[in-house]
């Protein structure tokens, strides 16, 4: 218990300490952001593999949810059977974070759903069916990364509410909210604010009273009455086990979500190219909602899920 | 310097002035989440430390299960209490005093047991009872160590009270996640400076409290010691 | 949760090898940083012994050290170590354990009496040879009180890492809460308690063998 007797000076020139400490270390990065750079996280990344070429080790990132965990799981073992050589890095953050990780080469394939990609990349676009959004993203995304085959299979955004409030305001599509809205919270994760608000004054003329980023926990925030209106995704076991009633969206404001392997061309072999793209021939929405249910509600492993996905397809 | 330019950015941004994003609305939900598990904490951990550090007995039990208790990781606590007890308060409240109480149990203990033994003899000789020399004579003489105890209890539940953004909760917690999620390193930044700021403003809080608010009899025994 | 069990006894059954692989990154990831920082502390408080005005302003450092969240640490270091690396997880890791041990090395060099200092310099003993033959031996069990506390604090502190990709037991956390599922959160938790009481009992153990003088505990009390 010495440590009572600090003087109030000395944690002052403490607290200045850290302070120029920190300035200094920050000093040093440059006009970038930091984080949006990730050039010196290759020197001691353990695995980055920036340099292409057969037999260099493929690196497979996927975002914190379990689908995406799941859907790199399903690359992962399908690369696998294919003889690559194969690390994986999942759950391990948002689309913001990951694409600059497979931009500076250390995550080499990224499970990706095409709309939400172009809507990051390019907030303009107008793009809503699966061929409009693929074509925009070809001018749009940088020369080092490409898309591979779009699947069939969609996970597509969507505003959900629960059954009650469906009931009582007599909501199905997400122009009926247009009324409702201002009394309305709003729930997502923590960047769907930043990426969709604007879309919703524009397109629907929506003004939500609060946006609360409720992350993981939407659809129990739905179902707890936390938030009114949830961005949930379609093929979220979820809105089953909480009988939440997604909005129909007529004026496309969430268009295509194709599962769409995202790739860093220059880690990327043909082998490996085709078997991803052998993937996505046979990945189709009900088969995905059949594999999340497993996960999600069975709490099957995902690779497990994957392993029996692909075999049963041939893939495996 | 464009650390100091990232961090004006989070100060003057719009959305950080005022609404439910803002600085104050932020450092409130912290302070008010922080504050209340530190109350449960001293409520359910004070009364039962001076009172093991009276009786004496227990005390071993008692230090044991405080370390052990550090164990206990605030992450899964948070994880499980939502996932059992849904989305609210509750749920960070039960690992933030899990984490408060067990310094504040020792601290207790400590304080009482550090009481001069002749000091209670002659207490009990002049005719108070045994509660009486609990409340007026060894509760004041561990008020150091039961405030050392706040301040350790303190700085952590405060610097801890971030992974409730996590389960999608308020507090500063949010300017480090949210900013991590969107790739804006001035909010997370932002968000850490102002937990440092917090948990430093309440050592000093304290430690002032130690020096000047004490009876001054505790003071002076401090210091001969 | 509706009818989800809190632990489905089976899963754990099936997952034992996962959960060892689990458990071991943890170990690693958690205690490397402790031992890291006690070989920083020593030298760094043998030097604050010596110069006593190194002393406060170090401390109030790793004061405030220790009340930076650490998630927050961790993601500012994203884009210099990487994300998902060890490295991310155990450089605050090994500013926390030191900021433990610092402020107990101290106390415990600060244990020998003068007068047993001055004994050993009247039998002719070098600054080295007084240091390693009774300066060192003397702060034992004040270095392991902190290794205790910098040990355990550091195990429960590694499971936030998992919100930055890599957290050992941590991975349990995020896994659960994603998929509704408390089964490996339930396992995740125990472990790390489990974890943190072998090594615990070994620091126990190492004092017993290490200062058999000190019976009752000492120092860095709560």
């Amino acid at each position: 218990m010495s440590t009572i007797k600090k003087s109030r000076r000395a944690v002052l020139l403490g607290t200045l300490a850290a302070l120029a400490l920190g300035a200094s270390a920050c000093g040093s990065s440059g006009d970038s952001n930091p984080l949006g750079g990730g050039s010196t996280a290759a020197a001691s990344g353990g695995g980055a593999t920036a340099g292409g070429g057969s037999g260099s080790t493929v690196v497979i990132g996927s975002a914190n949810f379990p689908e995406n965990v799941l859907l790199g799981s399903i690359y992962s073992q399908a690369l696998k059977a294919k003889g690559v050589k194969v690390e994986e890095k999942f759950n391990i953050g948002s689309r913001e974070v990951l694409y600059g990780q497979l931009q500076s080469g250390n995550l080499t394939v990224l499970p990706e759903y095409n709309g939400a990609l172009l809507a990051y990349l390019d907030p303009k676009s107008t793009a809503v069916t699966t061929q409009d959004v693929n074509a925009a993203l070809a001018k749009t995304l940088p020369a080092s990364l490409g898309l591979l085959d779009s699947s069939p299979a969609e996970d597509k955004d969507s505003l959900s509410v629960s059954q009650e409030t469906a009931d009582k305001y007599g909501l199905k599509s997400i122009s009926d909210l247009a009324a409702k809205a201002g009394e309305f919270t709003i729930g997502g994760p923590p960047e769907f604010k930043s990426r969709r608000e604007q879309q919703f004054k524009d397109v629907y003329g929506l003004t939500f009273k609060e946006w609360k980023p409720t992350a993981d926990t939407t659809a129990n925030a739905l179902k707890d009455g936390g938030i009114q209106v949830g961005n949930v995704f379609t093929t979220d076991p979820k809105i089953v086990q909480y009988k939440l009633v997604p909005l129909s969206d007529p004026k496309n404001l969430f268009g295509a979500q194709n599962v769409t392997p995202l790739v860093n061309k220059s880690g990327l072999d043909a082998n490996a190219t085709a078997a991803l793209n052998a993937v996505s021939a046979k990945l189709d929405t009900a088969g995905l909602t059949a594999l999340m249910k497993r996960v999600a509600i069975d709490k099957e492993d995902p690779s497990t899920v994957a392993k029996d996905w692909l075999k049963s397809n041939g893939l495996g | 310097m464009n650390w100091l330019n990232w961090l004006s950015d989070f100060f003057s941004a719009p959305d950080h002035r005022s609404g439910p994003d803002s600085i104050v609305h932020r450092v409130s939900e912290h302070l008010l989440l922080s504050g209340e598990a530190l109350l449960y904490a001293a409520l359910l951990a004070v009364p039962l430390g001076l009172l093991i550090g009276y009786t004496g007995r227990g005390v071993t039990a008692v230090t044991a299960l405080a370390g052990a208790a550090r164990a206990l990781p605030t992450l899964g606590l948070v994880t499980l209490a939502v996932l059992l007890a849904g989305v609210g308060d509750t749920a960070v409240l039960i690992p933030l005093v899990a984490l408060a109480a067990p310094p504040l149990l020792v601290a207790a203990v400590e304080g009482v047991r550090g009481t001069d033994p002749d000091v209670r003899d002659a207490a009990r000789g002049i005719g108070l009872t045994h509660p009486q020399v609990l409340w007026q004579v060894c509760l004041p003489s561990s008020a150091p160590t039961l405030l050392a105890g706040f301040r350790t209890a303190t700085v952590q539940v405060i610097a801890t009270a971030t992974v409730a953004a996590y389960v999608g909760l308020g507090g500063l917690g949010r300017y480090v996640i949210d900013g991590l999620a969107t790739r804006q390193y001035a909010v997370t930044v932002g968000g850490a400076l102002l937990v440092v700021l917090l948990a430093v403003g309440a050592q000093l809080f304290f430690t002032l409290l130690a020096r000047f608010a004490l009876p001054p009899g505790v003071r002076a025994q401090r210091r001969a010691r | 949760m509706d009818d989800e069990p809190i632990v489905r006894w089976y899963w754990i059954g099936d997952h034992l090898g996962y959960l060892g692989n689990l458990l071991a990154d943890h170990a690693v990831i958690a205690l490397l940083p402790v031992l890291i920082g006690l070989l920083l502390a020593v030298p760094l408080g043998l030097a604050c012994a010596r110069f006593p005005r190194l002393y406060q302003p170090l401390s109030a450092v790793f004061n405030i050290v220790y009340a930076l969240p650490s998630l927050a640490v961790f993601v500012v270091l994203i884009p210099y170590t990487g994300l998902a690396t060890q490295a991310t997880v155990m450089i605050p890791l090994t500013f926390y354990a030191l900021a433990v041990l610092l402020p107990t090395t101290v106390d415990g060099l600060h244990a020998v009496p003068d007068s047993v200092r001055q004994a050993a310099t009247a039998m002719g003993y070098g600054p080295w040879h007084r240091l390693t033959t009774v300066e060192l031996p003397a702060a034992v069990p004040y270095l392991i009180a902190g290794l205790r506390v910098a040990a355990v604090s550091s195990i429960s502190l590694a499971s936030v890492g998992a919100l930055v990709g890599r957290g050992g037991l941590g991975y349990l956390f995020v896994d659960g809460f994603q998929r509704t599922f408390p089964t490996p959160i339930v396992a995740g938790i125990v472990l790390i308690a489990v974890l943190a009481l072998a090594v615990d009992l070994l620091l126990v153990g190492a004092r017993r063998l290490l200062a058999p003088w000190a019976v009752r505990e000492k120092g860095a009390g709560s």
